[in-house]
């Protein structure tokens, strides 16, 4: 079923680095690894760029004094944006854009709780300071200065808390005797600024290392979900099924598949040949066979191109047949999905681009047909028309499990494991950074 | 002289390309572009911009034909740029070609080249190319992927040192009528070697009243198979070898790519250059030549062929788009368009940014470029409808081009294959008649016909116009006044712009490069010339199939060129008499003479009986022509000439098959050629039995098989009966 090959083609990523280069001129070294886009293949390989992409974004990206969260959250959304513009099918990368960026907001948060515990101490010699400030009648104008431009900041909930031991730390600066003091606590706010980056960087690194386990993780749990001599069946090519098949295969379970070809680009075949090449016993069908045999298939595993909010999953065309050839049969339908497939958006909602209608070529050969397809003669307006669809919306109910790295999900479920995954602010990237813009 | 100089030449250009090998491998892949068609189809929209940055499906062509390059693993790209070079430049500067990280482009510009091999051979000058490079047009577009061609074309490189192209093919199907309705382009003929894919033979003039087409007979008897296909489709696409630029530096007067590059490669075995075909099969690949190409492109782009280059999938600098489902099919829609509830976008239909629709308006199959006002109860069918385009209420546009800028008044009515060049202003319920164009500038007038005009005319009429062109605007209200009296514009009540009268073929030949759909009465005379065609070929198979020994030894020629050995035969015979005469002439011993027989008999593919009775029918030709008064005398001469080159004939008589052949072939001439023979039938025939040429075995065989023909048939049989009677027995007295 091909989910892993489904950004095969540039999608214009010239365009966007490009672009992107314009906006942010920090990002021209990053324009080399963002033409590698083009050379992408599959959703988990174009999570991992992204994700490597956004991690030298926020390395290079030069923190402001203040509020380091919020410029971080601004260069990531701008590049994501980009990122998602560029590629609007391939919902991954919105997925990792959003995660990186929910990444940011915990470890500021975290970040932040321990400021706050460190504030409670600051604001006990901030009561001794304060009598030695209502003494000190002269403000030097410096000093003045700097607690204007303080209050110029945007409020943010960190720089409220921030406020009171700067200010307060600025006169001591003048006055004799505070100097240790200040000087120590600049040293600690850059430090800080330096700790936050770092901790979204160290995040990163894991969701990175997420991504690159999550065949491996799924196929772990393979031997609670297939049994001695039952009869699988799956639609197409996917990498994760086939890691999953071959885990449980090694340990020892030996059981049966049966591949749908999954036309028009016939990935099962491949699917079969690498099955028979590691000794699993296979049984290739046409698609349209599916119903036929789906009374003796014990379980329908598949792979998914996406898995949205509700639970209802776009996985390659003629993936919703047999979904309901498997509820018709009451045949347990499994969907295997890397957490970053998992896309917080709604199928409904409008900035989710469903489907891509790919060239005709695919189906039939242009010489064959040319006469069918003919503007030029007749009407002027061809009786023969051509549309071949990538992906099919399966919906939440016609699924019995997902089973995702963090483990097996119900449909239902689906909604708190991306709440776990992302922050409500961020859903939708686009639109407020184009409102920015 | 030339040959030598070629040769000298081409061992320079080897000797700088294998000075190391591996280096040539590891070098990034170079393109030339030319953003010139060299070529006058586009008129006049071409007078006032090139034909590259005409906007295909709201996207200027070269866009398309970049975007490929790029994603195909092109490195550098380097533009030539001659008629309208300014306005490339300027938008290939202002696009975001120049800032692409690992794929620069670079433009070349010249204002006094008039063709294609000028432009190559000013390439070479500049010694940009340093290795293989693909050789494209700016107005093609394509999807296929390099690599493999690119891979075959490597490794044949280094086994051959001469296979320096590389012709991307496509199947196409083989009628002419789909040929016409779809690329608007002739029938195209190639010859090609079914195993290494060789071209052998190119012809896209093929003459069509005679429904034949000739071979050179050497393409036959060198190569083993050949295939010959009218079902493949040119696209335009090369991958050359450096050597290419030395040859059209060498052959000063190569112009065009196909006309004389490809078929002077083809016709000069001095060099043994040879060019190789690749055929793609599920890609897409076409070049957009006339307007018929540019109509179908569309089409074939709004219909996604040409994924991932289709509008809703950002390639290059367009907006995104998004698809709308009408009824099962798509239209692709741009986000901000102003479109009135009641009217009605059909199918296979672009509408670009910013453009606006009005009530009741019916639009299908068309393109709408950016910030276009369409009013009211307007009809838009299978039309393309660029920029900044007014057109005003009630109007009526079918398979029409429609540039920038242009305003139709209420009512206009425009007929199908009508060009509206930019700025043109269509006055209140005026009329345009089919097929005209219309445009600001007047018609270039032509001043002779000669065959380089294509070009010379082109580059004149170029230069000239796009100074004037900057100022169109302001000299609008003169030019008006000036046409008023040569031409007066005939374009209604407040109408600007010159009618352009039909040149040359006239009307006749307008339907077929247009963007109206061929008219029902053109579609059935192409297919009747089609059936015509079909009833041609069948005959000519029934007529070869009696003489059936002319079968060809190569099956992959099969009917095709059977045509042309029926030819064969009888150039054959002619050869072989003139070389006996000239062998009789010049006393040549025998055994040369056989020599020489035998090498016209594989030129020509012939079996030893086809020799024998040429040699046979020579002789006899021969002793008719030698001066004789009397019937003995001339039996006299016979037998003469008979003896004096019996060893000639024998050396062909292997079987009694090429005897019986003989007989039928004297039996022939008697009737026909040579008829002071008849009398003497039997007699010769004697001489020839007394001479051992013929057998007697022969002889009655001959006449076992006129036992049961016809009575006109049996003459010769009859005059010879005593004769045969007596060998008859002669046979029975020796068993």
């Amino acid at each position: 079923m091909n989910t892993d090959d489904s950004s095969w083609w540039p999608m214009g990523d010239g365009v966007l680095c490009n672009a992107a280069s314009q906006t942010y001129p920090s990002c021209n070294t990053f324009t080399h690894a963002l033409s590698f886009f083009n050379k992408i293949e599959g959703s988990q390989a174009t999570a991992r760029q992204t994700a490597e992409l956004l991690r030298s974004v926020i390395s290079q990206q030069r923190v402001p004094y203040t509020n380091q969260a919020g410029a971080l959250i601004d260069a990531v959304k701008a590049i994501g944006e980009q990122l998602i513009a560029a590629n609007p099918v391939e919902l991954a990368v919105g997925n990792i854009v959003r995660r990186v960026l929910h990444i940011i907001r915990e470890e500021d948060l975290s970040l932040t709780t321990a400021a706050i515990g460190g504030l409670n101490l600051s604001a006990v010699s901030d009561d001794e300071n304060d009598d030695d400030r209502d003494g000190d009648s002269t403000l030097s104008a410096a000093a003045v200065a700097a607690a204007a431009r303080s209050t110029l900041r945007p409020p943010s909930l960190q720089t409220l808390l921030e406020d009171t031991p700067v200010s307060a730390a600025v006169p001591q600066t003048s006055s004799s005797g505070g100097d240790s003091e200040g000087k120590s606590k600049s040293a600690d706010k850059s430090s800080r600024s330096r700790k936050l980056k770092h901790d979204v960087i160290e995040a990163v690194n894991e969701l990175i290392q997420d991504i690159v386990t999550c065949h491996e993780q799924i196929a772990e749990q393979a031997v609670e979900h297939i049994h001695q001599n039952e009869v699988i069946l799956t639609l197409g090519s996917s990498r994760t099924v086939l890691e999953f098949l071959f885990a449980a295969k090694e340990k020892k379970r030996s059981f049966r598949v049966f591949v749908a070809e999954g036309a028009p680009r016939y990935q099962g075949h491949l699917l079969a040949k690498e099955l028979v090449a590691r000794g699993l016993q296979t049984t290739l069908i046409t698609d349209s066979a599916v119903f036929a045999m789906i009374s003796r298939v014990n379980m329908v595993i598949v792979g998914a191109h996406a898995v949205m909010a509700n639970g209802g999953v776009i996985a390659p065309v003629g993936m919703n047949l047999v979904a309901l050839a498997a509820q018709k049969h009451a045949v347990p339908f499994v969907v295997l999905a890397g957490s970053h497939k998992l896309c917080p958006l709604y199928p409904h909602n409008p900035e989710v681009l469903l489907n891509e209608l790919r060239s005709p070529s695919e189906l039939l050969d242009f010489g064959e047909f040319s006469d069918c397809m003919d503007f030029g003669s007749g009407s002027g307006s061809p009786l023969l028309h051509v549309v071949n669809p990538a992906f099919d919306y399966v919906p939440p109910k016609l699924v019995s499990l997902f089973i995702t790295d963090a483990g097996g999900h119900n449909p239902s479920y689906m909604y708190r494991l991306i709440a776990d995954y992302y922050s409500a602010d961020d859903l939708v990237v686009q639109r407020r950074a184009t409102a920015g813009n | 002289m030339g040959a030598q100089k070629k040769r000298a030449a081409a061992a320079a250009a080897a000797a700088r390309v294998s000075e190391d090998p591996d280096d040539l491998a590891r070098q990034p892949l170079q393109a030339i572009l030319l953003a010139d068609s060299f070529t006058t189809k586009f008129r006049p929209i071409t007078l006032e911009r090139p034909k590259v940055l005409l906007p295909l499906v709201n996207v200027p062509m070269i866009n398309y034909t970049l975007a490929w390059l790029e994603a195909a693993g092109v490195a550098e790209v380097f533009v030539f740029c001659c008629a309208h070079s300014k306005q490339v430049i300027d938008y290939l500067e202002n696009s975001e070609w120049f800032s692409q990280p690992n794929f620069t482009v670079k433009t070349i510009e010249s204002h006094n080249i008039i063709s294609a091999g000028d432009a190559l051979r000013l390439i070479y000058e500049q010694n940009v190319i340093h290795g293989d490079f693909v050789l494209i047009s700016g107005d093609t577009v394509s999807n296929m992927s390099l690599t493999q061609a690119l891979q075959e074309h490597k490794e044949r490189k280094k086994k051959d040192n001469n296979a320096v192209m590389t012709m991307i093919i496509k199947k196409s199907k083989p009628s002419p009528i789909t040929r016409q309705s779809r690329l608007g382009t002739d029938e195209l003929f190639m010859a090609i070697d079914p195993n290494t894919k060789q071209l052998l033979y190119y012809e896209d003039k093929a003459d069509h009243s005679k429904g034949t087409i000739c071979l050179d007979k050497m393409l036959l008897a060198e190569n083993p198979s050949i295939s010959l296909h009218n079902d493949k489709q040119d696209c335009y696409i090369d991958i050359c070898s450096p050597e290419v630029l030395s040859l059209f530096t060498d052959n000063f007067d190569y112009q065009h790519l196909r006309r004389h590059f490809v078929k002077g490669l083809l016709l000069d075995d001095i060099m043994g250059y040879k060019i190789f075909t690749h055929e793609i099969h599920s890609s897409y690949a076409a070049r957009i030549d006339n307007y018929r190409s540019y109509d179908i492109v569309s089409k074939d782009i709004i219909q996604r062929w040409t994924y991932p280059y289709v509008p809703d999938v950002k390639f290059c600098g367009n907006r995104a788009t998004k698809l709308e489902r009408r009824g099962i099919c798509f239209t692709a829609f741009n986000s901000e368009i102003e479109q009135s509830r009641s009217a009605q976008v059909g199918s296979f239909t672009v509408i670009g940014y910013g453009t606006k629709i009005g009530s009741n308006s019916k639009i299908s199959d068309s393109v709408i470029g950016e910030g276009c006002t369409i009013g009211s109860n307007v009809l838009i069918e299978g039309s393309y409808i660029w920029d900044n385009v007014i057109i005003e209420d009630g109007c009526e546009l079918r398979h029409v081009i429609v540039c920038d800028g242009v305003i139709m008044k209420a009512g206009a009515v425009l007929k199908p294959g009508v060009v509206l060049s930019f700025k043109v202003v269509i006055g209140e319920r005026f009329v345009v008649p089919a097929y005209s164009k219309v445009s600001l500038l007047q018609q270039p007038t032509v001043h002779d016909s000669d065959e380089e005009l294509e070009y010379a005319d082109n580059s004149s009429g170029t230069v000239e116009f796009s100074s004037i062109q900057g100022t169109a605007d302001q000299s609008n209200g003169e030019m008006t006044s000036e046409s008023s009296e040569a031409h007066k514009p005939k374009l209604g009540t407040g109408g600007v712009g010159y009618i352009w009268s039909i040149c040359e073929g006239g009307q006749e030949e307008e339907w077929r490069h247009s963007v109206a759909p061929i008219p029902e009465d053109k579609l059935t005379e192409l297919s009747e010339a089609m059936d015509d065609d079909q009833e041609l070929v069948t005959q000519d198979r029934t007529a070869l199939s009696t003489s059936g020994e002319l079968i060809s030894d190569s099956n992959a020629s099969e009917g095709d060129d059977n045509e042309d050995s029926k030819d064969d035969s009888v150039y054959f015979e002619k050869e072989v008499e003139a070389t006996f005469l000239r062998a009789v002439e010049e006393n040549v011993k025998v055994d040369h003479v056989i020599l020489e027989v035998n090498s016209l008999r594989l030129s020509y593919n012939m079996t030893s009986a086809d020799c024998a009775g040429a040699v046979f029918y020579s002789m006899m030709k021969l002793a008719i022509k030698t001066p004789h008064s009397s019937a003995s005398e001339l039996q006299q001469n016979t037998a003469n000439i008979i003896t004096t080159w019996q060893k000639l004939l024998k050396s062909y008589l292997l079987e009694i098959d090429e005897e019986i052949e003989i007989i039928l072939k004297f039996e022939e001439m008697c009737l026909e050629s040579a008829k002071e023979f008849s009398p003497l039938f039997a007699r010769i025939l004697h001489i020839l039995y007394d001479k051992d040429i013929l057998q007697e075995d022969a002889i009655l065989r001959w006449a076992d098989e006129k036992e049961g023909a016809d009575e006109s048939d049996k003459v010769f049989v009859r005059q010879s009966e005593k004769f045969i009677q007596w060998l008859r027995e002669a046979s029975e007295e020796e068993d």
